[in-house]
Order: C-alpha cells, then structure tokens, then sequence
C-alpha cells in the first residue's frame, strides 16, 4: 500500500450487559424448553406473548398465571428485507413480520421462512422450532405457512 | 425458575470516514513513518494539521516536518484502560508539542507508572512497524530518557 490514505476505519461499539427481569426471564426459560405462553391483563383482558411486567395500555401488573398459547397464527404485517448490512445471518431477500399467536391479543416480530412474493396479511403460519433450543426467540426458527385459507381481515383488525 | 437472565447486546457501527485532503496527507506521512504539521501563513505549525487556521480560517495548504520528539505540556495517568485505547497496560494520555510544531496533539505516552510522567519531560515517537494510515501507527511516545 503505497498510495495516499484517503479513508480509515473508525467504528463505535457500545457493549450492553442487559438484565432480562424476571418476567421475560420466565418466558425465556419456557422457550428454552420449546414452550411458549402469554400473560393477561386483569383489566382489559388482553393477552401478553411475550409477557410484559404491566399492560401497556391499563398499567396495570399482568395476571402470572401462564396461560398457553398455540403454535400458529396470523401474518398481521411484514416486511421484505432487501437491504444487506453488517452481521446479517439471513440470506436475501428474507421476510420479518408481525405474527399474532392464536390465544395472543399482541403481535410480536419473527421471521417467516417462505417465498416473499407468498406472504401476505392474514397468511396463517406455524413455528418451528430450531434444534438448538435456548432462553432466545431464535429457538423458534422461522414460522411457516400452514396451508390453511387466510384469516379474514376481520380476525386480526384489532391486532395492527 | 425466578433466576434473572442476563445477555450483552453489542451496538456496533462500523464508519468508515473521508480524511480530506489535510489529514489525509498527516495519515499517509504517519503511514510512511514521518510526521507532518500544517503550516499557516502567520508561520504557525500545527500538529495535527487542519484545514483551515483557527485563527484567521485562512486555508492551510503547506505542510511542513516537524520532529518526532517533543515535551509534554499536559497530562493525565489512565491506570485501568478500556477496550480500544492504544495500550491495554497502564498509560498517559498527554498533550505534547513536537519539536517544530506551535500546538500540541493529544497521544498516549508509554511510562509504565505515573511517577515517570512530569509536565515538560520530553518523549519521543514509537512507531509500529505495520502501518495502514492511521493514528494508532504512532503505537505511543516514550520518555525520552528510556528510548
């Protein structure tokens, strides 16, 4: 390298030590073991996958009994990831989404492993479970479509 | 299970900055193992150089050597040092004004312990010898005594 420097690399890192609390913490154990379950709000009735410690919307702590949720659900958003970046593990293009559990009142976001151009709002997808299971959502790998008729508009209108 | 996890979380942004013309010409003399300061049209030399003299804001475009040694006007002893600094053993980082040059450019100082350091002590350049353009090829100064 002899010409003139005219670049250098100058990266900022934050390194975050990051306390989970109990309530996720929970969760997270039950995920470990290929288990997932919600919590309800004693006030509005809406049920927490994964559980907060209080209700968004009521403030008030949520109900600790862990009521089971099912592996399937609905596509309520998504979006096709195009755009590669630094340390991605996922091949392009890729779909992240909002994926209401069948029992759930809250959507969360994970992957779904299909063709962008078939995933749609309301396309009914079904974790599945990598085979390495630990305290992360990446215990699930992706969900995938069921094969089941989508669910009307109706279904999931409550849940943007 | 009421055990609370725990799990680092890294933000990382890895930037990659333009030097301009000014730095860029420090950087390649660094790369080159020489040291270089901006010469202003009131016959200042400042180290590093700017673009532009913070006096006047006139346009710095002479670029002059200046010596690889130099004093150190200001200093402060870092005996715990963090990840990314330029030493992982105890060091100073300290204001020294290079022989030649009107200002002084903060670097670390390699004393290995505090009562080595004294404001005014002269020290002078090490440099790696793999470069790539950067500040860190100046590794550190040394007390001038020890080098």
């Amino acid at each position: 390298m002899s010409g003139p420097v005219t670049r250098f690399k100058s990266p900022v890192r934050f390194v975050f030590d990051v306390p989970a609390g109990p309530t996720v913490s929970r969760f997270l154990a039950a995920v470990a073991e290929g288990r997932l379950f919600g919590q309800r709000c004693p006030t509005c009735a809406k049920v927490y996958v994964p559980p907060k410690v209080a209700c968004p919307r009521c403030g008030d702590p949520l109900s600790p009994e862990q009521l089971p949720v099912k592996e399937t659900g609905t596509v309520t958003s998504f979006c096709v990831v195009n755009v590669p970046y630094e340390g991605q593990t996922m091949k392009l293009p890729y779909v992240y989404a909002s994926i209401l559990l069948d029992g759930a009142d809250i959507p969360f976001p994970h992957l779904v492993d299909a063709e962008p151009a078939d995933v749609r709002m309301g396309l009914r997808v079904r974790a599945t479970w990598s085979d390495a299971l630990g305290p992360t959502l990446e215990s699930i790998r992706a969900f995938v479509p069921t094969g089941e008729p989508d669910a009307p508009f109706d279904a999931y209108k409550e849940h943007l | 299970m009421s055990d609370v996890m725990r799990a680092p979380y890294v933000l990382e942004y890895g930037y990659r900055r333009s030097t301009g013309p000014v730095i860029g010409q420090f950087l390649t003399a660094l790369r080159d193992g020489r040291l270089v300061g901006g010469k202003t049209a009131r016959g200042r030399v400042i180290v590093p150089p700017t673009e532009y003299d913070p006096e006047t804001g006139d346009a710095v475009d002479e670029l002059v050597p200046v010596g690889d040694a130099g004093v150190v006007t200001t200093w402060t002893w870092v005996a715990e040092p963090a990840p990314g600094q330029p030493l992982a053993r105890p060091f100073a980082w300290a204001l020294v004004k290079l022989d030649g040059a009107d200002t002084a450019m903060l670097h670390a100082v390699d004393a290995g312990e505090p009562s080595r350091m004294k404001t005014g002590m002269r020290v002078r350049a090490r440099f790696r010898a793999e470069r790539s353009g950067t500040i860190l090829d100046l590794e550190a100064f040394l007390p001038e005594q020890a080098s």
